[in-house]
């Protein structure tokens, strides 16, 4: 059904324009002032500066595996975070934990653990579907490397990107 | 959770239902919830299976069985498959009410030489302990202790190491039972599903091979009432292994110049190998182990080089009269339907001494092997020698390719399609799992390139008209197609020659 939209009534300021431009020109010029005397700095030197130390605690970047207090390696190779990744960039081998093994409770444990870094689009949907507090999104985000090979983050470098983690759940305790 | 609800009309003293308002019968409702399992259906009998009162008292079962349950999920093979997980979406709460301590069993228990127990995850449904009892005829497993200390455990000074102790991890609705050989290879909601058989006798158990990115990682039966219901046997279950070896023949091999060479320039060997010779000099061996189109093209080259002597190896076992048959060769049956196992009269593998001997004599100068291995076959490394051709195709390296001139890799059962009959003369149908490695190709592929190079031209370009034209040419398979044969396979036995 039609209807009227009533029209704002305008001023005769507002009719001619030339206030709004003046007070648009004045902003335009206060910014260009600021930034030749230098008083304000707009442009980040990077690589040389980094916005590192004002990355929000919810920052996406680059997945990890992490162990816990006592040394364990969180992952148990349940595949779930494989199985969840929109690019495909995770595979896992999944192998047995020998029975001599302190951690032998848990059974199961990854032998190979990849992430590709190139697939990788740090949704963080890994993290989210851990069951169990493995793989987490930390705050590197210039992952490079010369080679396809290079970008490929195996168990070891994902240990060290991730390093020791508290205040986690232990499920796999005695009383399990 | 089989909980309802139940009831009966209700009848008035003239043994007339009673109607309510709308015409419909009274319905007298049992106020507690029945098990469905355990109740005889009746006339006029009412039933919910998904009102509150059901419902409820699922959720109330879900919750006990839960209790003790050690929630590893994510180390569970049987995640992804497990009744109770799945229940557990359907009537389960996201937390536990439990506050005491949970119940300590055995866990990871190695209780036969394919099977680990844990028996934390054990719902007590005893499943298994019917299975070996009834149907392996090997009562091993029973249950010990009380209430909730029950614990399923083996016969002391036993094993759980029947050839069918696999179909209890099939059966088992959790992870208690959990495959050694399948254990912590692949999640399960990885696999792809295709239906086949298994080719490690002549029963032919209907199988559903799972398999992620090009590799077998299980075989599971299927059910099919008129072969195997829904078991197997672990040796045929576990007999996929060699698919996958890392010493599959991937590329032809030529002699004498042992290099590695085209598909295109072992086929013009194999012409010059075999084209130009009188009837008689040249011997075949097939195996019982190739499918009906192959077996067909097989006696096509047969009839086209005129070769008399033409026999399988045979493999005999014992039969174990549950599944196993003592014929351990799938497709015996098809060689016979060929006419590739001597005469009909002899048993297969009874000219196989002939050929021994023609070659040991020097008048056999060339012999054709497909998918055998013609030392295993009675054949000398000295003999195999002095053959002026030996022709091969194969899946793996054995006596015979070491010595052979040409050698064609092939594919496995899992690798390709086609048709076998069964000893009881099923005909069932093969489909392609994975694919052959490498330069390996279909069997019936080398056969129509060796039928083309030595001079029958047919023009055969897909498995389909290669049993289009073995319908045409054997009455067996009349008014037949592969898509006709179905999942679960056709009855020939009223087809087939006495045999």
């Amino acid at each position: 059904m039609a209807y009227t939209v009533a029209r704002p009534k305008l001023t005769f300021a507002e009719k001619i324009y030339l206030p709004a431009i003046v007070a648009g020109l004045a902003i335009t010029w206060k910014h260009l002032i600021n930034t030749l005397t230098g008083r304000k700095k707009v442009t980040m030197q990077y690589p040389e500066e980094k916005w590192d130390a004002n990355l929000p605690e919810h920052y996406r970047g680059a997945p990890t595996l992490v162990k816990d207090e006592h040394g364990r390696e969180r992952c148990v190779a349940c595949q779930l975070c494989e199985f969840i990744c929109p690019p495909r960039a995770i595979r896992i081998k999944p192998g047995e934990l020998p029975r001599e093994s302190k951690w032998a409770k848990v059974e199961k444990y990854p032998e190979e653990f990849d992430i590709d870094m190139i697939r990788c689009i740090y949704c963080g949907l890994c993290e989210e579907v851990c069951p169990e507090q493995a793989i987490f999104l930390r705050k590197d985000y210039a992952i490079t490397g010369l080679s396809r090979e290079e970008m490929v983050h195996n168990k070891a470098k994902l240990y060290e990107l991730g390093g020791v983690r508290t205040g986690l759940v232990h499920k796999w305790n005695e009383k399990k | 959770m089989c909980l309802i609800e139940m009831g009966m009309p209700k009848v008035g003293l003239d043994r007339k239902p009673l109607l309510d308002a709308d015409g419909r019968p009274e319905i007298a409702w049992i106020p507690r919830p029945q098990i469905s399992c355990a109740q005889d259906i009746a006339e006029g009998m009412a039933i919910r299976t998904d009102s509150p009162l059901a419902q409820d008292a699922r959720k109330g079962v879900m919750e006990f069985l839960l209790i003790n349950h050690p929630l590893d999920c994510p180390i569970c093979d049987q995640a992804g498959e497990c009744r109770l997980q799945e229940f557990s979406v359907e009537y389960g709460n996201a937390g536990s009410r439990f506050r005491e301590e949970k119940v300590k069993k055995p866990k990871n228990v190695v209780i036969g030489p394919r099977v680990t127990l844990d028996d934390e995850r054990c719902i007590l449904c005893s499943r298994c302990i019917r299975f070996m009892k009834e149907v392996a005829k090997d009562d091993v497993l029973g249950f010990v202790d009380r209430g909730s200390y029950s614990t399923l455990t083996v016969h002391p000074g036993r094993e759980l190491d029947s050839n069918y102790s696999l179909n209890t991890v099939d059966i088992c609705p959790v992870g208690a039972l959990t495959s050694r050989d399948f254990r912590f290879k692949m999640r399960v909601w990885f696999l792809k599903e295709t239906k086949s058989f298994c080719t490690s006798c002549a029963t032919g158990c209907n199988t559903i091979i799972g398999v992620r990115e090009n590799t077998i990682y299980r075989q599971t039966p299927r059910d099919n009432p008129d072969v195997n219901d829904c078991w197997m046997c672990d040796y045929g279950r576990l007999d996929f292994h060699y698919i996958s070896a890392p010493e599959r023949l991937t590329a032809p091999i030529l002699r004498p110049a042992p290099r590695r060479i085209s598909y295109t320039a072992a086929l013009d060997a194999a012409r010059g190998l075999l084209t130009g010779r009188s009837p008689g000099e040249t011997a075949m061996i097939v195996s019982a182990k190739m499918t009906n189109e192959e077996l067909f093209l097989a006696s096509r080259l047969r009839e086209l080089l005129g070769v008399q002597l033409c026999d399988i190896l045979p493999r005999q076992g014992t039969a174990d009269g549950i599944l196993m048959s003592a014929d351990r060769n799938p497709n015996a049956t098809g060689a016979r339907v060929f006419g590739l196992t001597g005469s009909l009269s002899l048993a297969p593998g009874a000219r196989l001494k002939d050929v021994v001997e023609g070659v040991g004599s020097g008048k056999i100068k060339a012999l054709l092997v497909f998918g055998e291995d013609p030392v295993a076959c009675g054949l000398s490394v000295e003999n195999l020698r002095n053959l002026d051709a030996l022709v091969m195709t194969s899946l793996l390296p054995n006596g015979g390719t070491e010595l052979a001139h040409v050698v064609f890799p092939s594919a496995a059962f899992a690798e390709k399609r086609g048709s076998m009959i069964n000893g009881k003369g099923r005909l069932q149908r093969l489909n392609r799992a994975v694919n052959p490695p490498g330069d390996a190709r279909d069997d019936w592929e080398i056969l129509r390139d060796l039928i083309q190079i030595c001079g029958g031209g047919d023009g055969l370009q897909t498995i389909e008209d290669v049993f289009k034209n073995m319908a045409a040419a054997n009455p067996v398979f009349l008014g037949l197609s592969l898509s006709k044969i179905g999942d679960l396979g056709l009855d020939l036995s009223d087809k087939l020659p006495s045999l």
